[in-house]
């Protein structure tokens, strides 16, 4: 189960590098960032993309949004991750895209 | 005396007459690690007989290649109780044009005696047999313990082949099925994989919620009124249910309770409390792992029962009928109490009632076992994707935030709120866990009908349909 969505902006983006974090077990999400050049990316794979594909998207966005990442390609592997961990696991490979 | 020993199992299939249209059947005991459903299949196949009607008692992913069986038309219609994902999976995105028939085990005796599903020619895997037919379950290297399944297919069916890989010398007078059914035996040089058969062992499980969700139960069951002397239990061979049994079992043991028997499919946790002394005598219609098995090979008090006596309906009294407290799984328990344990939260085959309504409808009292959501899926929903057993039958649901009680059962739910014990509103509890997952979308109900359940006296419980991408 696959979904992609494109968003264009102009910002500079703060990535600078490939970033993984999370796992691949039950009730996790392996998120996995990379610098992109024409704005963000959003992968998904999910066991439950049926029932919350749309509430994932939605919560990686936003934790992207409050990183000021304009420009980067994001692929969530998820196992059925609750909001709060899908949350948490973004903003890691962020942190360590970015470089921090 | 006519021979019986025939030396292939083409020629058993040939000698029974079998012709295409007819209806075959088969029973489960061997489980994942079945050789014979396969190997018969392939041999039919290889004789250009088609459309056949397949009765079996559960379907497991050893069973996958039916998928080609399938398509060939040599099946055109499946009767079972049971179907575990891999086929599960197949049938709902529509493999078959004939809607597969979900029976429970009480049903599918029931509709075998009755005649509403007969059977032409039935395939019975025996663990030991000797050449006239007479065969058991307990010894052998494919050993599996009680034959239960298997009687009314032997008992009803035009035509028996035991099919086997000990043969003994006649008598063996332990037979499970006597040789008065069966008119062809076939030795064969494997009839299952032993590691598929059973497990070496059933565990408990240590996930920290589910072991609170199994104290939680054996507290409703000691506060329920009927643990006492006498009492009767069954339980599934699920983590937590196991773990409940293990808890119960303290308390029984403590309070020194001495009660009747445990039934069901059986594992080496009942058989601890039978030797314990918590029960007198344990009736088994299937064995779930070697503890087990050695069990009912070699101690008296652990008996084995057949599908009709273990939960059919038709029959004058069934031992689901005596069952004080029986505890069950789910993968979804709507706020009506349906229970699914037919399909995943997404409307896929994974599964079937076996038992589970049976044993919910006779016993006093019914009891679901569930985490409020597994990964991010909330089990409790405002109605269940199948029902496989009618909320009328359900009396508690567990889970590790609190127990609601059937509306239904109000002075149970009282007498257990006295003793301290966390009751819920069924609503509460999918709020609760909604809160923690988010609410989840509902995908869309699907295409044609793949299945339809019956319920256990044969009336439509619901249908399953084809999963649309």
């Amino acid at each position: 189960m696959r979904a992609a969505e494109r968003k264009v902006s102009t910002d500079m983006s703060g990535i600078v590098k490939r970033a993984v974090a999370g796992t691949l077990e039950s009730s996790d999400v392996f998120v996995e960032i990379e610098p992109g050049d024409s704005g963000i990316e959003v992968e998904i794979e999910s066991v439950v993309l049926a029932q919350f594909g749309d509430a994932i998207r939605a919560a990686a966005l936003d934790v992207l949004k409050e990183q000021n990442v304009s420009d980067a390609r994001v692929r969530l592997t998820d196992r059925g991750a609750l909001d709060c961990v899908i949350r948490a696991r973004v903003e890691t490979a962020v942190a360590r895209a970015k470089g921090e | 005396m006519a021979m019986k020993i025939v030396a292939s199992l083409r020629e058993a299939i040939s000698l029974c007459g079998l012709k295409s249209g007819m209806s075959i059947s088969f029973h489960h005991h061997l489980r994942n690690g079945d050789y014979t459903l396969n190997r018969v299949m392939d041999e039919i196949a290889a004789l250009g007989i088609r459309d056949l009607t397949l009765n079996a008692s559960s379907l497991f992913d050893a069973h996958a290649p039916l998928r080609e069986h399938i398509k060939n038309r040599v099946v055109r219609k499946i009767n079972t109780d049971y179907m575990s994902a891999g086929l599960g999976r197949s049938i709902s995105e529509g493999l078959m044009d004939e809607s597969v028939e979900f029976r429970t085990h009480g049903g599918r005796p029931r509709d075998i005696a009755l005649g509403i599903t007969p059977i032409d020619v039935a395939f019975i895997a025996a663990p030991t047999a000797d050449p006239a037919g007479n065969c058991s379950g307990k010894y052998g290297p494919s050993a599996c313990g009680s034959l239960g399944y298997a009687f009314p297919d032997a008992m009803y069916a035009k035509k028996v082949v035991v099919i086997t890989d000990n043969l003994v010398p006649y008598p063996l007078t332990d037979a499970s099925i006597p040789e008065i059914y069966v008119d062809y035996v076939v030795p064969v040089d494997a009839i299952g994989d032993p590691r598929g058969i059973v497990s070496g062992t059933t565990k408990i499980t240590r996930d920290p919620v589910g072991l609170v969700m199994a104290e939680t139960a054996a507290r409703v069951i000691r506060h329920s009124g009927l643990l006492k002397d006498g009492f009767s239990f069954q339980t599934g061979a699920g983590g937590a249910t196991l773990a409940a049994a293990k808890f119960l079992k303290e308390i029984m043991l403590r309070e020194k309770i001495r009660g009747s028997f445990a039934s069901g499919g059986v594992t080496g946790y009942l058989v601890d409390m039978l030797n314990e002394g918590c029960f007198t005598s344990l009736m088994d219609v299937q064995c779930f792992d070697l503890k087990a098995v050695e069990s009912i090979r070699t101690n008296p008090a652990h008996h084995e029962i057949s599908a009709m006596q273990y939960a059919s309906p038709a029959a004058k009294s069934a031992v689901v009928d005596h069952l004080d407290v029986v505890l069950l799984g789910a993968t979804e328990i709507d706020t009506d109490f349906n229970v699914n344990v037919h399909t995943d939260s997404a409307g896929c085959i994974m599964g079937g009632s076996g038992g589970h309504s049976d044993t919910a409808a006779g016993a006093k009292l019914s009891m679901i076992i569930a985490p409020l959501f597994r990964a991010r899926l909330p089990i409790i929903t405002g109605r269940v994707r199948c029902i496989s057993t009618p909320g009328r039958d359900v009396d508690v649901v567990v889970t590790q935030r609190g127990v609601a009680v059937n509306p239904a059962k109000p002075d149970l739910a009282l007498r257990l709120k006295d003793a301290g014990l966390p009751i819920v509103d069924i609503h509460e509890l999918k709020q609760i866990a909604e809160r923690i997952t988010g609410v989840p979308a509902v995908p869309p109900e699907g295409g044609r009908v793949v299945a339809r359940v019956l319920s256990r006296d044969g009336e439509p419980l619901d249908v399953i349909r084809q999963l649309t991408r």
